[in-house]
């Protein structure tokens, strides 16, 4: 039997997060068990891109009923095969249960994490095949770039992204539409389209995510953009290490260019629009436009001043307009159903939804797309599903390197571009690590500037220089030999690096710095004066483990795990720790069976 | 890509592949497919069932379920239009299928000689 109607559809996260919990091995077994059941004909397999329950993968989602199953391992395809496709019957077990009630939920609708968010932008991801230019068709696309392109002036475009409020998803905020204006208006006949998916940003990954779940939006959205400043040619600058972005990109492209979706003459019109890749090495400051540019040319990815700006003098010296891949995933929606629609969701001057990694101390992991105006209690607690162990929330970090700390006073904070620079920290391109109690702050900062510190090309002097000085005051607080005036000195070589610094890598710098100085000053302070670190995180500071002589059993647990033989004493008698040996690792007190070994 | 309407064309071309991925508001066909069922010959059925969606170009969702009970009853069809009572059909060969599909679904009346049970909207 062969239909080309299929009564039921199994979806497949096959994004990276799911592929390395075993999406592959998984879809291997169900295609062969579909065949043993003489299913094949009635029932499709599809890949799909990420669903942003990276936590909870892989992830399988069976249509038409719409269920959705997690943590699908190899051997219960069988029970899925012969229990729900044949028969009907959902798989109770493998249904998602919410941490708080234990209640399965069959429909991922309904799952908490899924309720809050409003998905524009990964409208597709994870429910459509990016590697077929098909089912992009199927739910509407390219239709956005055949109407501006058939019925709009290029400054009709701009009017309508202008409207709609759009600002730059890379961290910046910048309004895309007067980006777009500058570029249209700048003198040349060759321009240029760039999109940014040099995402650097540790615990950031929602361009590799919408680029490998729906790579023919952000071509949609860069045609459209092309149309609008009157560019013919242009690149994803993309780093290396991201392999199925860029296999499902180019796959995506040559779909594209096949359907003459690309190329010359586009809708019969007289626009042509020509797209490339382009494979980045890796360098954080890549991200940062000129050096970005740069890079594509040829040469080595290091910034230039500004003005000129891309705008009038970009690639090749040429008019460039350079955006985020989310930038141009919002795009097509505003094309097609118009600024007001966008506009209508977020707050008056973040319109729109913003798309977050969630990553750190937290249940639910994973890619969320959210109305700008929700409160960070909304994104942490209700989609979040709150912290780890139930453990004390301390802080977001959000804007990664760039970035900086939210505390829990601002919970109830309405996040947007501006609100969160007022508190001290940014919108970032998306990256949100949520800390607990268990997170030294002087520790995060520290690992932040390291990483800044190395990404530094070392072009100019104070992002050189300054940063390496910054993260050596930091390095010796952490050690617990930091000196009185060290914080003075943070903040005064912090604002100096800020306000001098050649680029944005520089300028940003400072601020995981900064803003844990604003808000746990007490912590630097313990770490300074007291040679303590209050969340026991940094080596050598940590206070030895001592046993309570009269809580002890003389088990003699505590001594088989101690890796530098610091415990001794005789069975059934209490056991004593030699606080000159002890490196406060913390693997007695978790054995002991009586709760007899604390940190002193 | 000539034009935009070429392009809604292929769109709406493509649509009905998609068709399973969207489950609201559509016709749905329910196949009993307990052991009891599959022991009726409820596998032909769905077979006979999907071969009409597709003879037609029908856009609705088929489904199965487990044993509801009336075993004697198999293979059974559910039927639920949109807005409209659950229809139970019992007792089926595949040549009803077919009166079923057009009478029912297509043309919304069902068929009184091969129902069995009729199941009040929401009562799902």
């Amino acid at each position: 039997m062969n239909h080309s109607i299929y009564r039921s559809h199994v979806l497949i996260c096959t994004g990276t997060g799911c592929v390395s919990s075993g999406a592959n091995t998984l879809k291997t077994s169900l295609v062969d068990a579909l065949e043993k059941h003489d299913l094949v004909g009635e029932i499709k397999v599809v890949d799909t891109g990420c669903h942003g329950f990276c936590e909870k993968g892989p992830i399988m989602i069976v249509y038409p009923e719409g269920v959705f199953y997690c943590q699908v391992s190899g051997e219960d395809v069988e029970d899925i095969v012969e229990e729900h496709l044949l028969k009907g019957r959902i798989v109770d077990r493998l249904l998602f249960k919410e941490p708080l009630t234990e209640e399965s939920i069959p429909a991922y609708q309904d799952i908490d994490f899924y309720k809050k968010q409003q998905r524009i932008v990964l409208a597709n991801c994870g429910k459509i095949n990016p590697e077929s230019i098909n089912e992009y068709i199927a739910v509407g696309g390219y239709e956005a770039a055949g109407k501006a392109i058939t019925e709009m002036t290029a400054e009709e475009v701009i009017e309508e992204v202008k409207n709609s409020g759009l600002r730059g998803r890379g961290g910046g905020g910048f309004p895309t539409g007067l980006k777009w204006d500058f570029t249209r208006k700048a003198a040349g006949d060759k321009k240029y389209v760039i999109c940014n998916a040099d995402e650097g940003d540790p615990g950031a990954f929602m361009d590799r995510s919408l680029l490998e779940g729906d790579p023919h939006r952000i071509i949609e959205g860069m045609i459209i953009s092309a149309y609008a400043i009157g560019a013919d040619e242009g690149y994803v600058y993309v780093r290396a290490e991201y392999p199925l972005a860029i296999k499902r990109l180019q796959i995506a492209i040559d779909q594209a260019e096949e359907l003459g979706l690309l190329g010359d003459n586009l809708f019969s019109s007289d626009f042509s629009f020509n797209l490339h890749i382009k494979k980045g090495a890796g360098a954080f400051v890549c991200g940062e436009e000129t050096a970005l540019m740069a890079s594509i040319e040829g040469q080595r990815g290091m910034p230039r001043p500004k003005p000129p700006f891309p705008a009038n003098k970009g690639l090749w010296g040429k008019p460039t307009n350079i955006n985020n891949v989310e930038t141009f995933g919002n795009v097509p929606f505003i094309i097609k159903e118009g600024a007001g629609a966008y506009s209508s969701v977020g707050t008056e001057k973040s319109t729109g939804t913003k798309v977050f990694a969630l990553t750190g101390k937290i249940n639910n992991t994973g890619l969320v797309e959210v109305p700008m105006g929700i409160s960070l209690r909304e994104i942490i607690y209700d989609i979040g599903g709150g912290l780890n162990q139930g453990k004390k929330f301390k802080a977001v970090q959000t804007g990664g390197p760039s970035g900086g700390c939210i505390t829990a006073e601002y919970l109830d904070l309405p996040i947007d571009y501006d609100s969160l620079i007022e508190v001290g920290a940014m919108m970032g391109s998306g990256g949100m690590v949520v800390m607990d109690e268990s997170t030294c702050m002087v520790d995060v900062a520290r690992f932040f500037l390291n990483f800044t510190q190395s990404e530094s090309c070392g072009k100019c002097t104070p992002c050189r220089e300054g940063t390496k000085r910054m993260l050596e005051i930091l390095n010796r607080i952490c050690d617990g030999e930091g000196k009185e005036g060290d914080i003075e000195l943070l903040l005064e070589l912090g604002e100096q690096i800020k306000d001098t610094s050649l680029c944005g890598l520089g300028q940003t710098a400072p601020n995981p710095v900064l803003s844990t100085v604003q808000y746990f000053r007490d912590e630097y302070e313990a770490h300074i004066n007291d040679k303590s670190c209050p969340a026991n995180v940094c080596e050598g500071m940590a206070s030895a483990y001592i046993i309570d002589e009269d809580t002890c059993v003389g088990c003699g647990m505590c001594t088989k795990v101690c890796p530098v033989d610091a415990i001794s004493g005789k069975p059934k008698e209490a056991y004593v720790i030699d606080e000159a040996l002890c490196i406060s690792c913390g693997a007695c007190e978790s054995k002991c069976p009586v709760s007899a070994i604390s940190q002193g | 890509m000539k034009s935009l309407k070429e392009l809604k064309e292929l769109r709406e071309s493509l649509q009905k592949d998609m068709s399973a991925r969207d489950n609201t508001d559509k016709p749905k066909i329910i196949i009993g497919m307990g052991t009891c069922g599959i022991a009726a010959g409820a596998r032909n059925i769905l077979k006979a069932v999907l071969v009409e969606i597709e003879k037609r170009e029908l856009d609705v969702n088929v489904t199965q379920t487990g044993c509801i009970g009336m075993c004697e009853k198999e293979p059974l069809l559910d039927i639920k239009l949109p807005g409209k009572d659950r229809i139970t059909y019992g007792n089926l060969e595949e040549k009803d299928v077919k009166k079923i599909i057009i009478e029912h679904v297509i043309n919304g009346n069902m068929v009184e000689e091969l129902a069995i049970a009729r199941f009040e909207e929401g009562g799902e």
